[in-house]
């Protein structure tokens, strides 16, 4: 019998994860934010069931300001998959006008996508939800448990979190707690592209090198999606070869120059890349332990 | 090492840091211009050892030094390393790994982290678990995942106590292969003297602990001697870098390859009618359609219809394979019930010994009733007896009426419901367990299984077959009598009372029989009354039970009955 390779026990640990999730929640959901990640944690909870559906609904954050093309690729895979898609956007912050731009990263972050979280969270009582952030992509993320327990008002308590042996996840909970469970945690951004790459599983075209309009901002590279986008005075906007490596708001999202048109093209330049791939985000960038802030305050 | 080597053009780093400036600008990783297959292999680790010893400063050594830091990290590192760094100036590479602000403020890893980085050959995953006492079940965590530990010894103080308590809980949870990494040889001139010493004193630990691989490696974190480079400042050290230990060896596991097929039910798997399958991972062995299987603890037989595994339909699926089962019966069977080869010696058990690590604050003392979590298993369990708490200086058991917070003891743990446990040791997956607080809902125990003591035959087909005994609770003399005297059938209460109806009824026969043979009816009603209460005793000291095993000893493991 010829050993599980590298992959294949990422996989099994993964499906495993799922699988436990489904025994142990009385009402999960798995967030669904439309990126790599979540490409690969949907292909995931796919097999786990099969032949089968996922016995719980996606749900996505819609800030809003979400490249179109993801939208669109958003729809589409939910009705291919024949799965439940649920679609929050907090309307008041909407109503209140906030956006990336004048409201600045950490308040439209707050507001479109933390806020709206739990909103959504509380309003379908949902008590526990798949996420697909990975241990490598940042050093408070690197500290968190596969089975993160959040407090009524969602709050996580990094000095306080449950250790966690073996594969036995104490899953018992309070009325009100939930459980934030990232079953991709043990795997890296190579892992996921190369098994997007050998499962052939559809991720959203931005990935993939083409000419796109792009403005230079604050040293970022930033695709204007829409005319909400407004070009300050000297800006312009240049047609340039440019992929993303991660993907969210399209304001906040900096693009990378790249020739790296399809999957061995992206897997050859990310190996030879010497940046991280949450260069592009500029709401990583508020201070040194701002991630580890926002996941008190209840982002995943 | 690899082919992968080579020069890293990157004047920038080089340039920020008097540390890398100092070496050789060699990484080994991957070349910017090849495309590397996914890796072949997957090694699990951990580093562990005392506080201060510089197992964060080795992870970030380990990153740096494969190339596996990126460009805007290291910027990062260049600017958290003037404001918080403890190494004056230079790149602090424990900054890499302590992302929580807590542990960047007070310099220490309180919480176990994970990394990742990969050669040419080999992908790694390393938790990087605290040295602080208090995190001792952070650092029991990252052990119970690892396939190898990396011990780090500060060659200035030599073996401390938490030296000999983390490397009791590596050995505790399995850990068969472990590098111990003398660190710091640069602040002992390179001796080898210091070097050799602590290694005499480390391999007499040795024969109280489980390691049959054991490798010793002088280094430098800080430096990086010995790490991803070899030494030129220890010369008289001939042996890998701790890189080519780590990319090479392979660890040896307790996984014994040759045990019989067994899979926890996590999950029913009931899309539509016509579909019933078990969903699990492979604890052990190998499973294919046809195979004919028991579920425990119902005891029912069937057989293997078909395989699903992750890419649908196969041909069979071996240990750590994530499945689904579909049988040819409609047997009942959920989750916490365990599917296994047809002639498993394997039973439910209601108690077992165990070694557990205590990890709450409110100690443990006998008679705590807490949750088990074994494999796919849970519900409620209690603490019959403390045996002993492990000193963990001598490793000597030594008596005692509570454990505290990190002390690891020896208990008698006994489930509600019967439980398919086996001897960690010979079954990783079904002798793990915790042990969760049922009223603050914390994991407040890990532990072990030593050996299990199989209760009654009366849950399982298979035990049925051969001898069997009742396991008699650790409680008062009243409770102990009714048990002797219920036997087996102690443990349901309905079985219980249709055997005291039957004793009864068979006792006033007897009486009845008596008078016709022409006895007093007094003396009738008292041979009634004592064949009713002492004949079940009777039949103990004709048929004696089989003598108890030992509870300590590793490999007690039932009777095997039935096979």
């Amino acid at each position: 019998m010829k050993p599980m390779t590298h992959l294949q026990r990422l996989e099994a640990e993964s499906i495993f994860i799922i699988r436990e999730v489904a025994a142990t929640a009385e009402n999960p959901v798995m967030l669904y934010s439309i990126g790599k990640d979540s490409a690969v944690m949907l292909h995931l909870a796919m097999k786990a069931f099969a032949p089968g559906k996922p016995p719980f609904p996606l749900l996505h954050v819609d800030t809003t300001w979400k490249f179109r093309e993801m939208i669109e690729f958003r729809d589409r895979r939910a009705k291919e998959l024949g799965l439940d898609l649920i679609v929050h956007i907090n309307e008041e912050g909407v109503a209140a006008g906030v956006n990336p731009f004048s409201s600045g990263s950490r308040v439209h972050t707050d507001v479109m996508k933390t806020q709206a979280l739990r909103q959504a969270l509380e309003k379908h009582r949902f008590d526990a939800a798949f996420g697909g952030a990975r241990r490598d992509e940042e050093k408070s993320r690197a500290k968190e448990r596969v089975f993160s327990l959040r407090s009524a008002e969602h709050r996580w308590e990094p000095k306080s979190q449950r250790p966690e042996p073996w594969r036995l996840y104490n899953t018992r909970k309070r009325q009100g707690e939930s459980f934030r469970v990232f079953p991709l945690s043990n795997w890296t951004e190579a892992d996921v592209w190369d098994y997007i790459a050998i499962e052939n599983i559809p991720v959203v075209p931005l990935y993939f090198a083409r000419k796109r309009p792009i403005v230079k901002r604050d040293g970022m590279l930033i695709m204007r999606d829409d005319d909400r986008m407004e070009l300050k005075p000297g800006e312009a906007v240049e047609e340039m070869e440019v992929r993303f490596r991660t993907l969210g708001c399209y304001p906040l999202t900096g693009a990378v120059r790249s020739e790296a048109r399809d999957l061995p093209g992206i897997i050859s330049e990310m190996r030879s890349s010497r940046s991280s791939e949450r260069e592009g985000r500029m709401i990583d960038k508020d201070g040194g332990a701002s991630m580890e802030e926002k996941k008190q305050e209840g982002y995943f | 090492m690899s082919t992968a080597l080579r020069v890293l053009p990157d004047g920038e780093i080089e340039a920020a840091s008097a540390v890398a400036l100092a070496e050789d600008e060699t990484f080994a990783g991957p070349a910017p211009d090849e495309v590397v297959q996914p890796a072949a292999s997957l090694l699990r680790f951990i580093t562990c050892g005392s506080v201060d010893d510089g197992k964060s400063t080795l992870i970030g050594r380990l990153l740096h030094d494969t190339n596996s830091v990126f460009d805007d990290q290291m910027e990062a590192l260049e600017r958290d390393s003037r404001k918080f760094g403890t190494t004056g100036g230079d790149l602090d590479f424990a900054l890499l790994v302590d992302g929580l602000s807590a542990e960047r403020e007070q310099g220490i890893t309180i919480d176990v982290a994970y990394r990742y980085f990969s050669t040419a050959g080999r992908a790694f995953i390393i938790a990087d678990t605290p040295g602080h006492e208090q995190y001792t079940r952070n650092m029991a965590t990252g052990a119970s995942q690892a396939e190898l530990a990396i011990i780090l010894v500060d060659a200035r103080k030599g073996i401390l106590p938490q030296t000999r308590r983390h490397s009791f809980i590596t050995s505790m949870v399995g850990i068969r292969s472990v590098i111990v990494a003398v660190n710091k040889m640069d602040l002992v001139d390179y001796d080898e003297a210091v070097f050799r010493r602590i290694e005499t004193e480390y391999r007499a630990l040795l024969p109280r602990l489980g390691f049959t691989d054991v490798a010793f490696v002088p280094i430098s974190a800080k430096s990086g001697d010995n790490v991803a480079n070899r030494s030129a400042s220890m010369p008289w050290y001939d042996g890998p870098t701790l890189l080519e230990r780590l990319e090479t060896v392979r660890p040896e596991t307790l996984e014994d390859t040759s045990a019989p097929f067994r899979m926890p039910v996590q999950w029913v798997n009931r899309p539509n009618l016509d579909f019933r399958g078990f969903c699990g991972t492979v604890a052990s062995g190998r499973v294919a359609p046809g195979d004919a299987v028991v579920s425990l603890p119902s005891g029912r037989r069937s057989r293997v219809k078909a395989v699903f595994g992750a890419d649908g339909e196969a041909p069979g699926a071996g240990t750590g394979e994530a499945v689904t089962l579909t049988l040819n019966d409609e047997i009942d069977a959920s989750r916490g019930d365990v599917i296994v080869a047809v002639g498993d010696a394997l039973k439910p058990s209601r108690q077992v010994a165990a070694d557990i690590l205590w990890m709450s604050e409110r100690p443990l003392i006998e008679g705590r009733r807490l949750v088990a979590k074994l494999s796919s298993s849970q519900g409620p369990a209690t603490v019959r007896r403390l045996s002993e708490a492990v000193d963990i200086h001598s490793y000597e058991p030594r008596a005692t009426s509570a454990l505290s917070m990190n002390e690891i003891g020896r208990v008698t743990l006994a489930f509600e419901r019967p439980t398919v446990a086996a001897p960690y040791d010979s079954a990783r997956e079904l002798g793990a367990f915790i042990l969760i607080d049922p009223t603050t809902n914390e994991t407040a125990a890990l532990g072990v299984v030593t050996s299990v003591e199989i209760s009654s035959g009366e849950d399982s087909v298979e035990a049925s077959a051969g001898t069997t005994y009742a396991a008699v609770p650790r409680g008062n003399v009243g409770e102990r009598l009714r048990a002797r005297w219920l036997g087996s059938a102690a443990r349901r209460p309905e079985v219980a009372r249709a055997l005291v109806r039957f004793r009864a009824v068979s006792a006033v026969i007897l009486g009845i029989l008596a008078i016709l043979f022409g006895m007093p009816i007094l003396g009738a009603v008292v041979l009634a009354a004592i064949d009713f209460a002492l004949r079940p005793f009777l039949w103990q000291v004709l048929s004696p039970m089989p003598p108890r095993r030992d509870a300590t000893a590793g490999d007690a493991f039932g009777d095997g009955a039935g096979i």
